[in-house]
């Protein structure tokens, strides 16, 4: 392992925080898929730096079907990012607001 | 050397993450977040998963962010640029300064012979033959859920993105 682990999950933490923060804060449902992204991205680096520090490959495989998980996840979701775009003409998660909610 | 190779690259995904995040055109979002992802892919190399970091740059850089500019694009979602208030250097700093510490970092490790640890003993190196062996033979069930779900999402995907939403019914 070239850096200790703790720096590797400090660096993955804000990364997530980030991800997180950009999830939450925006309202552009596109900022909100970039924010999830941003979030499994860092947890794909606490995985390979798992796998560096235990010299276990199973990390690195999980990543591998996250990668698998996450084309997948967003394939779906940009689908219903063009349909809501088609059926309500905006993509600003606030204007959602047919429930009353 | 390489940790320090490996601390110019968090500090470039952690930036280029950051500018990401703030951006009001998503376009600009994108491209930021491509040079965060090339820093991380470096990373994975510097950690011993070259197979990983190829797909990183491959699946994650190459096909994902390609598929939400071209939403981005169908949909025109992106502001005017027109009447752009900063100028056109302040603009493009940022990301050449991002793209130069990559490709520095790049260079500076094809120099180096080999990842050695801290302690000067190599570090962990799962070559593509241990990692395509334990895929295909300890996870082999796990491969086959995954490909079941990436088939569920690409139904799922067609279904949802039709332009009639049900024929005779609604619209």
């Amino acid at each position: 392992m070239i850096v200790p682990l703790s720096h590797l999950l400090i660096v993955a933490g804000i990364m997530f925080i980030m991800g997180l923060a950009c999830t939450l804060a925006r309202r552009n449902l596109i900022m909100i898929l970039i924010g999830v992204e941003v979030m499994i991205n860092a947890v794909g680096l606490t995985l390979v730096g798992g796998s560096a520090f235990w010299q276990q490959i199973d990390g690195q495989l999980v990543v591998v079907l996250l990668m698998a998980l996450t084309s997948a996840e967003v394939s779906i979701s940009l689908a219903m990012v063009v349909y809501l775009q088609r059926r309500k003409g905006t993509i600003e998660a606030d204007r959602y607001s047919e429930m009353k909610g | 050397m390489a940790a320090t190779i490996f601390y110019i690259l968090s500090a470039v995904a952690l930036i280029a993450t950051l500018l990401c995040i703030t951006r009001r055109n998503p376009v600009h979002a994108v491209i930021y977040l491509v040079h965060a992802f090339f820093a991380l892919a470096l990373m994975f190399y510097l950690l011993g998963a070259p197979l990983v970091a190829a797909w990183e740059v491959i699946i994650y850089a190459g096909a994902i962010m390609v598929l939400f500019l071209f939403i981005i694009m169908m949909l025109e979602l992106a502001p005017d640029e027109s009447e752009h208030s900063t100028s056109t250097w302040k603009r493009w700093t940022p990301v050449l300064l991002l793209a130069l510490a990559l490709v520095v970092c790049t260079l500076l490790i094809m120099g180096i012979e080999s990842v050695v640890g801290k302690e000067g003993v190599p570090a962990y190196y799962a070559s593509p033959r241990d990692f395509g062996y334990a895929l295909f033979k300890e996870y082999a069930l796990a491969v086959e859920v995954v490909s079941f779900q990436l088939l569920f999402a690409a139904v799922g995907a067609f279904y949802v993105g039709k332009k009639e939403w049900r024929r005779g019914g609604r619209k």
